[in-house]
């Protein structure tokens, strides 16, 4: 059944510290909406649970890409539009560039935000293997005051994450530490387009005479939200690159794999494509490793 | 519960207008019941067939995604504002000389991501128009004549108006 407009209050306070109070006056009362690529897709289909909206679309101080000497900070309402048309994240940091240009269409990026992708929280969203291997941290902000969390520590359950009631996601710190690491991202979905992925995976790592140092690994939809892979980053770390350790670290991989059956793909064809694609990544290295 | 309505101001193809509707009202339906701009069309309703492609502030968006209310102080451009008084933009023109259009469900939306692909890149390679276009389905054509049709259009009108669409 279609939704209803009127069953909805909108509300769009204009900036950052009225969004706050806002929030901190009423905790879980209102549901932040930024481009509406989701929670407009609910709304549409009957199913936008929220009855009080609050937008963050148009608010500048939510939506900015600061680069410093160390770090690049997206705020929360930055575009994968703007993501892709940043030449700092192009030269910095390749794998969200190019998770950014997969996500829906044109007119999806032109909308949805990195802060929705996250706070979301599907276990598919295409910039969050990307931001798992670049070490993200998540900052969050509310009248209390702001903190800093670990990506990798954010989400806590299926569409589940740390954010108190009164709390807002409200930037992404990137170390730009990673450009002497190999890095690696794909996703393979039903169609190059538009697709959500079937599942996903990242790597970023070091090698140096021919054995693996700082390695981190990380997919989509192998488990109830994006996570690292842990076990497989262990059966890795300090061993030289070559058919005992793929073999090894394909099997902590399927060992630490929860996915799930849905309507995109089952569980058994996950994990044996996140294999295939960790046996890819790994054989880029060692291709790379034997050319040097 | 019914919410209080709202007067969201906006222009649409250069005119001012003010709405007095839901704030969640969808800028789809806004065009299409409160403004009766019916060019812009509804297919799926959730983003994934550009049918209702139009462009905000210069940007292609979805208007089944956006509530009217994220509207407010915005340009909005819809296929109605390509022709000028009664002069066929010249992508429409490539359209109908290549068959870009058949049943037209998809063209309102497909000329308007075409639009936005030739401000951005005025003389596209393939790639580019493939990946422009790739948010609008079209059930007639195959896209090869749509394609052709952008092809053509980008040959004869190299330079587009970032804001507006037209030609400078």
């Amino acid at each position: 059944m279609r939704g209803n407009p009127n069953s909805h209050q909108l509300i769009a306070p204009g900036s950052l510290s009225a969004v706050l109070e806002l929030l901190a006056a009423e905790p879980g009362e209102w549901t932040p909406i930024v481009g509406g690529t989701e929670l407009m897709v609910a709304h549409a289909a009957g199913r936008l649970a929220s009855r009080k909206l609050v937008s963050l679309w148009g608010i500048p101080d939510l939506r900015f890409i600061t680069v410093n000497p160390d770090t690049v900070v997206l705020g929360a309402a930055t575009t994968f539009r703007d993501l892709r048309h940043h030449t700092a994240i192009d030269t910095h940091l390749p794998l969200l560039a190019k998770a950014a240009g997969w996500v829906g269409s044109i007119a999806n990026q032109s909308r949805a935000t990195l802060g929705g992708n996250l706070v979301n929280g599907s276990p598919a969203a295409d910039s969050t293997p990307t931001l798992l291997v670049y070490d993200a941290q998540i900052e969050i902000i509310s009248v209390r005051g702001t903190r800093l969390v670990p990506y990798a520590e954010f989400h806590t359950g299926y569409k589940r994450n740390v954010l108190a009631p009164d709390e807002l996601l409200y930037a992404v710190h990137l170390p730009l530490r990673f450009a002497r690491h190999r890095q690696y991202l794909r996703k393979v979905g039903t169609r190059r387009a538009m697709a959500i992925s079937k599942v996903a995976l990242a790597a970023t790592a070091v090698v140096e005479d021919r054995t693996i140092g700082e390695i981190r690994l990380a997919a989509a939809s192998l488990a109830a939200f994006p996570t690292r892979l842990y076990q497989a980053e262990s059966a890795l770390a300090g061993q030289r690159v070559g058919p005992l350790s793929i073999q090894s670290a394909r099997t902590a991989l399927l060992a630490e794999a929860r996915p799930i059956d849905d309507i995109r793909s089952t569980a058994e064809y996950r994990m044996r494509v996140a294999a295939n694609l960790l046996e890819e990544f790994l054989k880029e290295l060692q291709r790379a490793e034997t050319a040097a | 519960m019914s919410v209080a309505s709202h007067t969201t101001r906006f222009t649409v193809n250069g005119r001012d207008v003010a709405v007095e509707t839901a704030p969640m009202k969808r800028l789809l339906d806004v065009l299409r019941e409160d403004l009766h701009l019916t060019g812009t069309k509804e297919g799926c309703g959730e983003g994934e067939c550009g049918s209702c492609s139009v462009r905000m502030n210069g940007e292609l968006v979805n208007s089944c995604l956006v509530p009217v209310l994220q509207a407010e102080g915005a340009s909005i451009q819809t296929v109605e504002g390509l022709a000028i008084d009664g002069k066929l933009h010249p992508l429409q023109r490539a359209f109908l000389e290549c068959g870009g259009a058949q049943c037209g469900m998809c063209t309102p939306g497909m000329l308007m991501a075409a639009i936005q692909l030739l401000t951005i890149h005025p003389h596209p390679t393939m790639a580019e128009i493939r990946e422009g276009l790739a948010g609008n389905l079209c059930r007639c054509t195959g896209f090869t004549r749509i394609f052709e049709s952008v092809v053509a259009a980008a040959s004869g009108h190299p330079h587009l108006d970032e804001q507006t669409g037209h030609a400078r």
